[in-house]
């Protein structure tokens, strides 16, 4: 490889934007190529721009055979993203074991002696609204949302953008019973019940999970098997 | 830094800043059960120091002999490891899987 080209690499993920390294296996020659560039798409040969769209898509990097030789096309998505949402006992783990993941972990409670930097090392904390913070979030199809207040003053406002954006989880904390609640507060604003059944509550794998920690794992455990099995 | 990827090719780009001579080992393939996934990377120096992985650490060590001849040779290599290769007690994979490992020197 190229240092420029490595470089360049570099500097899409540092911009957050997704990249893909078309290397030659046979000659070693490399390009990237910037899915956002329509016309570097339109002159693609159509079986590599269909694997280049795959490949975006399932984030799974993969090789597609051209007259020149194979290509193996590596695929640079930006970082996943999780918002928790209430910065709670069970944030704490979570926040923790998600950045270890790979996420990029933002952490969002109104209550501000909840929201401390302190209680959240290394992530980001917002002490402000969850809609209103994840209107400039942005969520995308890259990014988890879990709400753990119990709190519908907190959780339903983030649990509605959430419905709205393309997140590839959604989960919520709380009994059996409080879900029930918050599902029929959900359909009276107008919530569809498909829109309704993205949601994973209550949160989390079976395992029967106790502390903090264990209800963390089982929340990460659910959300891995979102992006891999049900969407990979 | 958590992404661990991101990690290998930066720090392939801290070596070469700092006059090393690096190479980039990538897993472009894979059939049956392997342990790390297409795309995944390790970049080695020429001193043999390396980070990040291509498989559960069976192949490493042939990896990082074939990314120090690549440094030297300055020429592209395709490495298919598995259970037919003839070093299979040796080097091959003890899940019983196969991949194909694209070694370059960073140039």
């Amino acid at each position: 490889m190229k240092q420029a080209t490595l470089h360049a690499l570099l500097s899409y993920r540092t911009d957050l934007r997704p990249v893909v390294l078309a290397t030659n296996l046979v000659t070693g020659e490399e390009g990237l190529i910037d899915p956002g560039d329509d016309r570097v798409i339109a002159d693609l040969p159509a079986p590599v721009a269909e694997a280049l769209m795959g490949v975006l898509r399932s984030d799974k990097s993969t090789t597609v055979e051209t007259d020149d030789g194979t290509l193996f096309l590596n695929v640079f998505n930006p970082p996943l993203r999780l918002i928790i949402v209430g910065a709670v006992h069970i944030a704490q783990p979570l926040a923790r074991m998600a950045t270890l993941t790979g996420y990029r972990v933002t952490v969002i409670d109104p209550r501000s002696a909840f929201a401390s930097e302190e209680r959240f090392p290394d992530v980001t904390v917002l002490s402000e609204w969850p809609d209103d913070a994840m209107n400039e979030i942005k969520p995308d199809s890259r990014t988890a949302i879990v709400t753990l207040t119990h709190d519908p003053k907190i959780d339903d406002p983030a649990l509605e953008t959430a419905l709205s954006s393309t997140a590839f989880y959604v989960g919520a904390l709380g009994s059996k019973k409080t879900h029930a609640a918050r599902l029929e507060r959900l359909e009276k604003a107008g919530f569809n019940e498909t829109q309704r059944e993205r949601i994973c509550g209550p949160v989390g794998l079976a395992i029967g999970a106790k502390s903090p920690s264990e209800i963390a794992v089982s929340i990460l455990a659910q959300m891995t098997e979102s992006l891999r099995q049900k969407y990979g | 830094m958590t992404d661990l990827e991101e990690d290998i090719l930066q720090t392939a780009k801290v070596w070469k800043s700092l006059g090393k001579n690096v190479a980039l080992a990538t897993v472009v393939a894979t059939w049956g059960s392997s342990p790390r996934p297409v795309g995944s990377q390790m970049a080695v120096d020429d001193s043999g120091q390396f980070v990040g992985s291509v498989s559960g650490g069976c192949i490493e060590g042939a990896v990082v002999q074939e990314a120090q001849d690549a440094m030297s040779d300055g020429a592209v290599r395709l490495l298919d490891f598995g259970v037919s290769n003839s070093q299979a007690w040796e080097v091959g994979l003890a899940c019983g899987g196969k991949i194909q490992v694209f070694v370059e020197p960073l140039v």
